[in-house]
Protein backbone atom coordinates (compact mmCIF):
# COMPACT_ATOMS: atom_id res chain seq x y z
CA UNK A 1 0.00 0.00 0.00
CA UNK A 2 1.11 3.40 1.05
CA UNK A 3 5.42 3.09 0.88
CA UNK A 4 7.27 5.99 2.58
CA UNK A 5 10.12 6.90 0.79
CA UNK A 6 12.60 9.77 2.18
CA UNK A 7 15.68 11.55 1.15
CA UNK A 8 18.17 13.11 3.86
CA UNK A 9 21.81 13.48 4.02
CA UNK A 10 24.27 11.28 5.82
CA UNK A 11 25.74 14.32 7.48
CA UNK A 12 26.37 17.45 7.95
CA UNK A 13 27.55 20.33 9.89
CA UNK A 14 26.27 21.68 13.03
CA UNK A 15 23.84 24.46 11.96
CA UNK A 16 23.73 23.26 8.52
CA UNK A 17 20.35 23.91 6.61
CA UNK A 18 19.81 20.47 4.80
CA UNK A 19 17.00 19.77 2.27
CA UNK A 20 14.75 16.98 3.01
CA UNK A 21 12.67 15.33 0.14
CA UNK A 22 9.58 13.09 1.09
CA UNK A 23 7.07 11.07 -0.78
CA UNK A 24 4.35 8.13 0.13
CA UNK A 25 2.80 6.12 -2.56
CA UNK A 26 -1.43 7.51 -2.23
CA UNK A 27 -4.07 7.18 -4.74
CA UNK A 28 -4.93 10.72 -2.72
CA UNK A 29 -8.96 10.10 -3.80
CA UNK A 30 -10.43 13.54 -4.08
CA UNK A 31 -13.90 12.92 -3.34
CA UNK A 32 -14.69 14.73 -6.76
CA UNK A 33 -14.62 11.92 -8.60
CA UNK A 34 -17.51 9.50 -9.65
CA UNK A 35 -16.92 5.62 -10.67
CA UNK A 36 -18.90 4.93 -14.09
CA UNK A 37 -22.23 4.40 -12.39
CA UNK A 38 -21.79 7.90 -10.89
CA UNK A 39 -21.51 7.21 -7.91
CA UNK A 40 -19.29 9.73 -5.70
CA UNK A 41 -15.94 7.72 -5.08
CA UNK A 42 -15.22 8.34 -0.95
CA UNK A 43 -12.20 10.76 -0.14
CA UNK A 44 -9.53 8.73 1.01
CA UNK A 45 -6.24 11.22 1.51
CA UNK A 46 -3.54 11.73 3.38
CA UNK A 47 -4.35 14.63 5.21
CA UNK A 48 -1.52 15.11 7.78
CA UNK A 49 2.19 15.14 7.40
CA UNK A 50 5.05 16.18 9.79
CA UNK A 51 8.13 15.73 10.33
CA UNK A 52 9.98 16.09 14.14
CA UNK A 53 13.81 15.85 15.09
CA UNK A 54 14.82 14.37 18.31
CA UNK A 55 11.02 14.79 19.30
CA UNK A 56 11.27 17.96 18.36
CA UNK A 57 8.45 19.45 15.76
CA UNK A 58 10.45 20.77 12.65
CA UNK A 59 8.34 20.87 9.56
CA UNK A 60 4.26 20.40 9.52
CA UNK A 61 1.60 20.15 6.66
CA UNK A 62 -2.00 20.28 6.95
CA UNK A 63 -3.20 18.30 3.49
CA UNK A 64 -6.12 18.95 1.55
CA UNK A 65 -7.47 16.96 -1.56
CA UNK A 66 -6.14 19.36 -4.12
CA UNK A 67 -2.68 17.95 -3.33
CA UNK A 68 -1.65 15.68 -5.77
CA UNK A 69 -1.77 11.43 -5.84
CA UNK A 70 1.54 10.12 -4.11
CA UNK A 71 2.07 13.16 -2.18
CA UNK A 72 5.65 14.97 -2.43
CA UNK A 73 7.06 17.05 0.33
CA UNK A 74 10.44 19.35 0.13
CA UNK A 75 11.34 21.55 2.46
CA UNK A 76 14.31 22.14 5.00
CA UNK A 77 16.02 21.11 8.61
CA UNK A 78 18.48 22.80 10.48
CA UNK A 79 20.67 20.23 12.27
CA UNK A 80 22.61 21.01 15.55
CA UNK A 81 23.18 17.46 16.59
CA UNK A 82 23.47 14.06 15.52
CA UNK A 83 20.12 12.18 15.80
CA UNK A 84 16.63 10.96 14.26
CA UNK A 85 14.14 12.28 11.91
CA UNK A 86 11.39 10.65 12.17
CA UNK A 87 8.22 11.08 9.56
CA UNK A 88 4.69 10.40 10.36
CA UNK A 89 1.54 10.67 7.34
CA UNK A 90 -1.86 10.52 8.59
CA UNK A 91 -4.65 8.63 6.65
CA UNK A 92 -8.04 9.71 6.29
CA UNK A 93 -9.36 6.11 7.68
CA UNK A 94 -6.95 6.73 10.44
CA UNK A 95 -4.09 4.76 9.20
CA UNK A 96 -0.65 6.25 10.40
CA UNK A 97 2.54 5.62 8.14
CA UNK A 98 5.83 6.33 9.66
CA UNK A 99 9.40 6.27 8.58
CA UNK A 100 12.93 7.28 10.37
CA UNK A 101 16.44 8.11 8.87
CA UNK A 102 18.98 8.83 11.17
CA UNK A 103 21.80 12.04 10.48
CA UNK A 104 25.06 12.46 12.28
CA UNK A 105 26.39 16.01 12.71
CA UNK A 106 29.85 16.94 12.86
CA UNK B 1 -49.46 39.41 -32.17
CA UNK B 2 -48.43 37.32 -34.75
CA UNK B 3 -44.61 36.58 -34.63
CA UNK B 4 -42.32 36.72 -38.05
CA UNK B 5 -40.40 33.79 -38.69
CA UNK B 6 -36.95 35.94 -37.66
CA UNK B 7 -38.62 37.00 -34.17
CA UNK B 8 -38.71 33.02 -33.47
CA UNK B 9 -35.37 32.81 -34.12
CA UNK B 10 -33.93 35.96 -32.10
CA UNK B 11 -36.49 34.54 -29.02
CA UNK B 12 -35.02 30.97 -28.90
CA UNK B 13 -31.51 32.42 -29.42
CA UNK B 14 -31.73 34.38 -26.47
CA UNK B 15 -33.20 31.56 -24.73
CA UNK B 16 -30.69 29.48 -25.24
CA UNK B 17 -28.18 32.37 -24.09
CA UNK B 18 -29.99 32.44 -20.87
CA UNK B 19 -29.88 28.59 -20.26
CA UNK B 20 -25.73 28.99 -20.83
CA UNK B 21 -25.35 31.48 -18.59
CA UNK B 22 -27.37 29.94 -16.01
CA UNK B 23 -25.39 26.60 -16.19
CA UNK B 24 -22.30 28.56 -16.01
CA UNK B 25 -23.23 30.24 -12.52
CA UNK B 26 -23.84 26.70 -11.31
CA UNK B 27 -20.94 27.00 -8.30
CA UNK B 28 -19.35 23.68 -9.04
CA UNK B 29 -15.71 25.40 -8.84
CA UNK B 30 -14.97 27.73 -5.63
CA UNK B 31 -15.19 31.28 -7.00
CA UNK B 32 -12.09 33.81 -6.10
CA UNK B 33 -14.65 34.61 -3.23
CA UNK B 34 -14.44 31.61 -1.99
CA UNK B 35 -10.77 31.66 -1.75
CA UNK B 36 -10.96 35.06 -0.15
CA UNK B 37 -13.13 33.86 2.41
CA UNK B 38 -10.59 31.14 2.87
CA UNK B 39 -7.56 33.43 3.58
CA UNK B 40 -9.59 35.61 5.92
CA UNK B 41 -10.43 32.80 7.99
CA UNK B 42 -6.47 32.06 7.97
CA UNK B 43 -5.29 35.42 8.47
CA UNK B 44 -7.78 36.47 10.94
CA UNK B 45 -9.69 38.99 8.64
CA UNK B 46 -6.00 40.71 8.31
CA UNK B 47 -5.68 41.92 4.57
CA UNK B 48 -2.35 40.18 3.12
CA UNK B 49 0.28 42.48 1.89
CA UNK B 50 2.49 41.82 -0.91
CA UNK B 51 5.77 41.01 -0.39
CA UNK B 52 8.25 38.59 1.39
CA UNK B 53 6.87 36.19 -0.22
CA UNK B 54 7.68 34.08 -3.73
CA UNK B 55 5.27 31.75 -5.23
CA UNK B 56 7.03 29.67 -7.66
CA UNK B 57 4.95 27.75 -10.38
CA UNK B 58 4.96 27.18 -13.88
CA UNK B 59 3.32 29.71 -16.06
CA UNK B 60 1.74 27.11 -18.17
CA UNK B 61 1.15 23.63 -16.44
CA UNK B 62 0.48 20.68 -19.25
CA UNK B 63 -0.86 18.54 -16.96
CA UNK B 64 -3.36 19.65 -13.88
CA UNK B 65 -2.95 16.89 -12.06
CA UNK B 66 0.33 17.29 -11.39
CA UNK B 67 1.64 20.97 -10.77
CA UNK B 68 5.20 21.55 -9.01
CA UNK B 69 4.67 24.43 -6.66
CA UNK B 70 6.90 25.85 -4.71
CA UNK B 71 7.13 28.36 -1.89
CA UNK B 72 9.76 30.47 -0.15
CA UNK B 73 9.30 33.53 2.62
CA UNK B 74 12.08 35.96 3.45
CA UNK B 75 12.85 35.34 7.15
CA UNK B 76 16.02 34.91 9.57
CA UNK B 77 13.89 32.00 11.00
CA UNK B 78 15.02 32.73 14.60
CA UNK B 79 13.24 35.07 17.28
CA UNK B 80 10.23 36.91 16.24
CA UNK B 81 11.40 36.89 12.51
CA UNK B 82 9.94 33.57 12.70
CA UNK B 83 7.44 32.41 9.45
CA UNK B 84 4.57 30.28 11.41
CA UNK B 85 2.32 28.73 8.62
CA UNK B 86 2.21 29.62 5.12
CA UNK B 87 -1.06 28.31 3.17
CA UNK B 88 -1.57 27.69 -0.29
CA UNK B 89 -4.97 28.70 -2.22
CA UNK B 90 -6.23 27.58 -5.38
CA UNK B 91 -9.04 30.14 -6.77
CA UNK B 92 -10.46 27.91 -9.18
CA UNK B 93 -10.46 24.34 -7.30
CA UNK B 94 -13.78 22.94 -6.26
CA UNK B 95 -12.22 23.63 -2.89
CA UNK B 96 -9.71 26.48 -2.62
CA UNK B 97 -7.88 24.66 0.52
CA UNK B 98 -4.24 23.40 -0.87
CA UNK B 99 -2.43 22.55 1.58
CA UNK B 100 -0.81 24.72 4.69
CA UNK B 101 3.07 24.08 5.84
CA UNK B 102 3.74 25.07 9.42
CA UNK B 103 7.53 25.74 10.11
CA UNK B 104 9.40 26.30 13.09
CA UNK B 105 12.68 27.38 14.26
CA UNK B 106 14.20 23.87 13.67
CA UNK B 107 13.10 24.15 9.94
CA UNK B 108 15.97 26.91 9.56
CA UNK B 109 14.17 28.48 6.16
CA UNK B 110 10.60 29.23 5.31
CA UNK B 111 11.00 27.30 2.08
CA UNK B 112 8.58 24.60 0.63
CA UNK B 113 7.84 22.60 -2.15
CA UNK B 114 4.89 19.79 -3.29
CA UNK B 115 3.02 19.25 -6.22
CA UNK B 116 -0.64 20.09 -6.60
CA UNK B 117 -3.63 19.49 -8.49
CA UNK B 118 -5.48 22.17 -10.73
CA UNK B 119 -8.99 22.16 -12.05
CA UNK B 120 -8.07 24.77 -14.70
CA UNK B 121 -6.32 27.75 -15.41
CA UNK B 122 -6.52 29.83 -12.37
CA UNK B 123 -4.61 32.05 -9.69
CA UNK B 124 -2.70 30.31 -6.95
CA UNK B 125 -1.98 31.93 -3.75
CA UNK B 126 0.82 31.90 -0.59
CA UNK B 127 -0.39 33.64 2.25
CA UNK B 128 2.25 33.74 4.89
CA UNK B 129 1.49 34.11 8.45
CA UNK B 130 4.68 35.50 10.61
CA UNK B 131 4.88 35.11 14.59
CA UNK B 132 4.80 38.77 14.94
CA UNK B 133 0.80 38.95 13.56
CA UNK B 134 2.10 40.24 9.94
CA UNK B 135 0.45 39.00 6.89
CA UNK B 136 2.04 38.84 3.07
CA UNK B 137 0.90 37.12 0.14
CA UNK B 138 1.97 35.95 -3.15
CA UNK B 139 -0.22 35.66 -6.30
CA UNK B 140 0.85 33.34 -9.19
CA UNK B 141 -1.83 32.42 -12.68
CA UNK B 142 -0.87 28.94 -13.83
CA UNK B 143 -2.94 28.09 -16.85
CA UNK B 144 -3.60 24.61 -17.42
CA UNK B 145 -4.03 22.35 -20.46
CA UNK B 146 -5.46 19.38 -19.10
CA UNK B 147 -7.17 19.81 -15.67
CA UNK B 148 -6.64 17.22 -12.79
CA UNK B 149 -9.96 17.03 -10.62
CA UNK B 150 -11.54 13.71 -12.67
CA UNK B 151 -14.31 13.84 -13.93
Amino acid sequence: MAKPRVKVPNSAKAGEVITIKTLISHTMESGQRKDKDGNVIPRKIINKFTCEFNGTKVFECDVDPAISANPFFEFTAKVNESGTFKFTWVDDDGTVYTDEKPIEVN
Amino acid sequence: MQLTRRQTLGLAGSAAALAMTGFQVTPVFASAEDATKHIMEFTGGKEPTAGKVSLNAPEIAENGNTVPISVSVESAMSGDDLVESVMLVADGNPNPAVATFHFTELSGKAEATTRMRLAKTQNVIAVAKMKDGSVYSDTKLVKVTIGGCGG
